[in-house]
């Protein structure tokens, strides 16, 4: 595969990785974002209905804590997850963890890492891992690393350290193996920084994975709270200054859209999309704007109010919901709110998606109070191709010099 | 209509000559439901088929209830028409009670026969009754019902309950079964059902039905959706869900056709031997059923 950068602007890079897949023949646009799934598939959708959905990534990611205990039944189908899972079409990412269910921490020893499955514990030596992925032949995939540094409120520098020793251990271990591996020489391996909360191990970390031949590099350790990464980023961009321009950036546990922003200033390509399921899984639909050049009768339309979803959002709104008890922002709207009982609007008036071409927020509003599933599937194709929608903008806004307007317009919204 | 709501909510519901009154468990509300208030939900529902509000019992109920109930449905029929606005855009269809009694159905079947409505469901059935009682009072149904306006056998089912119901002369059906039994993780097959969340299927590589042309079955394997069906991913359901109803529609597809190309009883024989292993080995209310209209296995 090969990165080439079109443009870097303020730290962000504008470019294309070409010559990826089993074929060699994909590419994909950076900055981007991975649609997210679990257990190889996107929530709540079908292949069908996946692919409804506008501007699909051209790489999904699928996570070792859904799969690891599926690892006999996909050795014996010797095909491949892509296939296993209906996806032959899409790049894979196979990521250690999911972001949005995080684990429990004490788990990683010298020679081992757990993943948490919904079968329980799977602990992998870097043989077992290598082993995995032989089965699973992704085109890219996490190398086995340590990444409880930054668990803990306070990491020592001790942890720290020990982070970015074992890291680099696995990733030496699971480069040999690689070597031996028929199946996996088509399959690369994406070095993990760890290093916790100090500098001088951040460094160390992207200094000495860098030397390995991987074919990038995913950052570790950032996730957390809006108040977390926000510590982090200036530790962001002294990591990813050291890190070789023409091999592509991951950041895991980062998907908010101002964080992403953040981020991609500080020298990240490649995001989950996660955030659009969390806000599905909350009963809410996107609709904050990435529209940077609106024009000038949508400008005036807003100032008077009409379009109130670019209001200023006061407080934040806890919602208990099944699966992640976040804190909604001031990026969505939620559709259990009775004032939505009789809104025959779109979720978002002028978005292409299957949801808002055919229904309106009153029936969404509908299925959600009667408890219906449909919910979930229709909320999950429009918060999936706004986001998508989003990333795109950053990839225009980029192309055209104007990320700093796509930025206020962001900021402005997020609460 | 609302009328099923008064057997699989009976706890919560009042019936009396005015309507049904339902009590909500989550905040004590209560809501009246008439032969009126029923046409005008659907009146602004705005469906191409109504039904009437009919005064309904579950089928294990005997005694002077079930003769109640009937005479009201048919009191609440009257009512039903009365009360349509959109009869010219809406068909409103009248529902045959009488429970298990032959006496009581036949009564209700010449009453509402005389009223001009453009359709006739069949129900009170389909609830815990035997097979055997089932398909009498469905027989009888039918022979009374005009033939010249459809037959909507209301709460049918099951594959062989379809085909069996299509030989007595019913036209129409609908049931929960196909796709809450998908929810739960069983996909329909010519030859019965597959538990896909079983062990069996952790590593078969075959789709559901390699005849089947569904999305499902197109794209994936058993052991994906076994995989899937172990996880928390809703996707799971939908797969099964599409592929349930794929099942259901092309069995009523290949019922059609062999009615048109007149071999509907090789088609029975076939279907039997196929789900039974042997046409033989076919339920005997089945084959009782089956033989009154002159089909043999």
């Amino acid at each position: 595969m090969k990165l080439s950068l079109t443009k870097v602007v303020n730290g962000c890079r504008l470019g294309k990785i070409k010559n990826l897949g089993k074929a060699g023949d994909r590419t994909m646009d950076i900055p981007a974002c991975l649609l997210y799934t679990k257990t190889g598939s996107a929530p709540h959708l079908t292949h069908q209905t996946l692919h409804t959905i506008h501007g699909l990534p051209a790489m999904a990611q699928l996570t070792l804590s859904s799969l690891a205990e599926h690892h006999e039944v996909l050795a014996e189908y010797k095909e491949g997850i892509g296939k296993f899972i209906g996806m032959p079409e899409l790049l894979l990412y196979c990521s250690l963890h999911d972001p949005v269910s995080p684990c429990p921490a004490g788990y990683v020893t010298n020679k081992s890492v757990s993943v948490w499955g919904l079968g329980g514990r799977v602990e992998m030596t870097a043989s077992k891992f290598m082993a995995i992925q032989q089965a699973l032949q992704p085109d890219w995939f996490q190398c086995l690393s340590d990444g409880e540094a930054s668990c803990e409120e306070a990491t020592s520098i001790k942890r720290a350290r020990k982070s970015v020793d074992r890291s680099l251990l696995f990733l030496d271990n699971c480069l040999r193996l690689q070597e031996e591996s028929e199946v996996l020489q088509r399959s690369a391996i994406i070095g993990v920084i760890e290093g916790g909360d100090m500098m001088e191990e951040r460094l160390r970390s992207a200094r000495e994975t860098a030397k390995r031949p991987v074919g990038g590099f995913l950052l570790d350790g950032f996730q957390g709270n809006p108040a977390t990464l926000e510590t982090r980023l200036h530790l962001l961009s002294s990591v990813t200054a050291e890190l070789p321009e023409d091999k592509p950036r991951l950041i895991c546990g980062v998907s908010r859209p101002d964080e992403v922003l953040e981020c991609i200033e500080r020298g990240v390509d490649l995001f989950e999309s996660f955030f659009p399921y969390q806000v599905t899984e909350r009963g809410c639909a996107l609709t904050f704007s990435f529209d940077y050049q609106p024009n000038p009768e949508e400008t005036l339309l807003q100032q008077n109010g009409i379009q109130e979803e670019i209001k200023y959002v006061d407080q934040t709104k806890k919602i208990k919901t099944t699966s992640c008890n976040q804190e909604m922002t001031s990026f969505e709207i939620n559709l259990k709110e009775k004032k939505y009982q009789e809104d025959f609007d779109p979720l978002v008036r002028g978005c292409s998606c299957y949801c808002c071409k055919n229904h309106t927020r009153a029936y969404i509003h509908h299925l959600l109070v009667t408890n219906e599933l449909l919910a979930g599937v229709l909320l999950m194709m429009h918060n999936f191709e706004h986001y998508f929608g989003f990333f795109h903008s950053i990839r225009e806004a980029l192309k055209s010099d104007r990320l700093a307007q796509l930025k206020e317009l962001i900021r402005r919204q997020a609460s | 209509s609302g009328g099923f709501q008064m057997v699989s909510l009976v706890s919560l519901s009042e019936v009396t000559e005015e309507g049904v009154r339902f009590r909500s468990p989550y905040d004590g509300d209560e809501t009246l439901l008439s032969p009126e208030k029923s046409v005008e939900i659907q009146n602004a529902l705005g469906s191409d088929i109504i039904m009437q509000l009919d005064d309904v019992v579950s089928s294990t109920v005997t005694g002077p209830r079930v003769e109640e109930a009937m005479y009201r449905s048919i009191r609440w029929l009257d009512r039903c028409i009365a009360a349509h606005q959109r009869p010219d855009k809406q068909n409103l269809f009248a529902i045959i009670q009488g429970g298990l009694d032959a006496d009581l159905r036949t009564t209700c079947l010449e009453e509402m026969t005389k009223r001009d409505v453009p359709g006739f469901a069949i129900g009170g059935l389909s609830g815990g009754e035997s097979k055997g009682q089932f398909w009498r009072m469905v027989a009888l149904s039918t022979s009374r019902l005009p033939k010249d306006k459809p037959r909507y056998l209301m709460g049918v089912g099951y594959a062989t309950d379809l085909v069996v119901c299509v030989a007595l002369g019913c036209d129409m059906f609908d049931c929960v079964f196909p796709t809450r039994t998908a929810r739960f993780g069983s996909a329909l097959v010519p030859t019965g059902n597959l538990q896909l969340k079983k062990k069996q299927y952790e590593k078969d590589f075959r789709p559901i039905d390699n005849d089947c042309a569904c999305p499902t079955c197109q794209k994936h394997s058993r052991a994906f959706l076994h995989a899937l069906l172990h996880s928390d991913n809703t996707a799971a359901l939908h797969h099964l869900t599409v592929h349930n109803i794929a099942y259901q529609l092309q069995l009523m597809s290949a019922v059609r056709a062999s009615i048109v190309e007149k071999r509907f009883p090789d088609f029975v024989r076939d279907f039997m031997g196929t789900m039974y292993g042997d046409p033989t080995l076919c339920p005997t209310w089945a084959t009782e059923a089956l033989a009154s209209v002159g089909i043999t296995l």
